[in-house]
């Protein structure tokens, strides 16, 4: 079977008239169908530069991006992508949010918006439907955000800190809640984050890079056992910790 | 919170602010009142001429006079109507052109020192050429009134519009989204707020503009009683013109005022 998503290769420069900045070098990797991906690193590593590249916003100047074999300008596979912030319309209501990707693929109608109701109705946001975004919390916000990008039916979802946002609290309850929806709807995943336990806790395999241009570092597959496991109940079992230290010297020693 | 039964420090505290309301509005009040009563004491008292300086009680015999034969009516409809005019055509080609600027970087750049220079180029410098280019008519008056405007109105707009949140408009590309998409889900809904101030600030402007070119080139409008009068010497008229036309730009402001508030979000 043919992975979800394959990188090969990647490299990408910023240009400016100052010069040419490497932002990302050779980065190859694999996400297999229904996998959770971490990608970890310093800060200016180039981590949302690769999920640009990955939604196809930019195009790599070296390397191909494959989605289920094709590469990536001419797929039609839908990508989700979830920004740092939940950017919902102040000027629309919950379900006018939700609707947003549908009404610019101009595939909104009547079935699309009863699954959308489903969905917000699933996720707790049945109630908010013609609420305004001021009067929801920040984590049914980012719940809104994500029917926003479920709504497309993506078959890969990009997550660029989705919960850096949030107070602590607040982010892993959303952390948790958002992985689990994610997990439950088996779509491919590509988390990405600078907060070690976060990806440890939600993903399936990290992946490490190196800071500016942003290389390939190594991959930690992180196993907690077969069975899904919240990220919550991940946090307090004793495996965490071995993965922390594990990714944790993988980004410290410098070679 | 609305609570059902406010406590009795609450009740105290809203009394208070109750109060001090009432007390601003009576001062307001009384401060027109005691100004108006100087203005008439002094001119009955013959400290300052009357005929020069006017007085409260001619300004308002010439308004009554002007009433019953109508002809204040004509003139304050027709600065008030020049002015709605000159406004939607302003906030009409505001935003058309700002869009246009927004939708190509070239294009903007290319105009950018021009329109600098317009928008600071004192307007009423334009009136004398506009009125032999287009005559002795209202074509003038809305012509003076637009340009007083509306590069102003551009350059805000425009401003506002490049200042839109960059992340927004990546999520309308990564929702597969074109740029008219940008335009009509981000770009305009977002800048609404920006709209209505513009507009406020350009109703005001716009009514400065029609009095401009109604003291060149017309024969009615508030505008023209104040030319006509100061050179007549009627200064009853002058000040009374002037009095309806602040009359005039509070009403103006206040129904911006209201279309904000109603299609606040």
């Amino acid at each position: 079977m043919k992975p979800k998503l394959e990188v090969r290769g990647v490299s990408y420069s910023y240009h400016s008239l100052e010069g040419e900045t490497l932002a990302l070098s050779d980065i190859s990797f694999t996400a297999e169908n229904g996998e959770f991906l971490a990608i970890v690193g310093p800060s200016g590593c180039g981590k949302s530069t690769l999920l640009s590249l990955l939604s196809g916003l930019l195009t790599p100047d070296t390397g191909e991006i494959l989605i289920d074999g094709v590469s990536q300008a001419e797929s039609f596979s839908n990508i989700g992508y979830m920004l740092q912030r939940d950017h919902l319309f102040e000027w629309r209501t919950i379900m006018g949010n939700a609707e947003l990707g549908l009404e610019i693929q101009k595939k909104l109608d009547s079935t699309s918006k009863e699954k959308l109701h489903q969905m917000l109705l699933t996720y707790g946001l049945g109630n908010f439907e013609q609420a305004k975004p001021s009067e929801l919390s920040g984590g049914m916000r980012q719940r809104a955000a994500l029917v926003r990008t479920l709504a497309l039916e993506p078959d890969l979802l990009l997550l660029d800190e989705p919960f850096s946002a949030l107070d602590y609290q607040t982010r892993l309850s959303v952390c948790d809640d958002i992985s689990s929806i994610i997990k439950s709807t088996h779509k491919t995943a590509i988390l990405i984050t600078h907060d070690l336990s976060e990806a440890i806790s939600v993903a399936d395999r990290v992946i490490v890079l190196t800071s500016r241009p942003g290389r390939m570092k190594a991959i930690v597959p992180v196993s907690f056992g077969d069975d899904y496991i919240r990220p919550l109940m991940r946090r307090n079992m004793p495996e965490f910790s071995v993965f922390f230290n594990q990714v944790w010297k993988e980004l410290q020693n410098h070679d | 919170m609305i609570e059902t039964h406010p406590s009795l420090a609450q009740q105290e505290f809203i009394e208070k602010e109750k109060q001090h309301r009432r007390n601003v509005r009576f001062l307001r009040l009384m401060l027109l009142v005691l100004l108006l009563s100087i203005w008439e004491l002094c001119a009955r008292l013959g400290i300052i001429n009357d005929f020069i300086f006017s007085s409260p009680t001619r300004v308002t015999m010439t308004f009554i006079d002007m009433v019953k034969d109508h002809s204040i009516f004509v003139h304050t409809g027709v600065t008030v109507m020049e002015t709605l005019i000159s406004f939607v055509l302003v906030v009409g080609f505001g935003l058309l052109i700002s869009i246009l600027l927004w939708s190509s970087r070239s294009i903007s750049e290319v105009l950018e020192p021009y329109l600098v220079m317009l928008n600071s180029l004192p307007k009423s410098a334009l009136a004398p050429i506009l009125i032999v280019w287009l005559g002795n008519n209202i074509k003038t008056i809305i012509v003076a009134s637009i340009s007083v405007a509306v590069f102003g109105c551009i350059m805000t707009l425009h401003t506002g519009f490049s200042q839109t949140d960059p992340d927004k408009i990546k999520l309308i590309y990564s929702l597969g989204g074109t740029k008219k998409d940008v335009l009509l889900k981000v770009l305009l809904p977002s800048s609404i707020p920006l709209i209505i101030s513009n507009m406020k600030v350009n109703i005001g402007l716009c009514l400065v503009g029609v009095i401009i070119g109604e003291f060149l080139a017309a024969n009615k409008g508030l505008g023209y009683l104040i030319i006509y009068g100061s050179q007549v010497f009627k200064m009853d008229l002058v000040v009374m013109s002037i009095v309806i036309l602040c009359i005039v730009s509070a009403i103006l402001y206040q129904g911006i005022t209201i279309l904000e508030k109603k299609i606040k979000f």
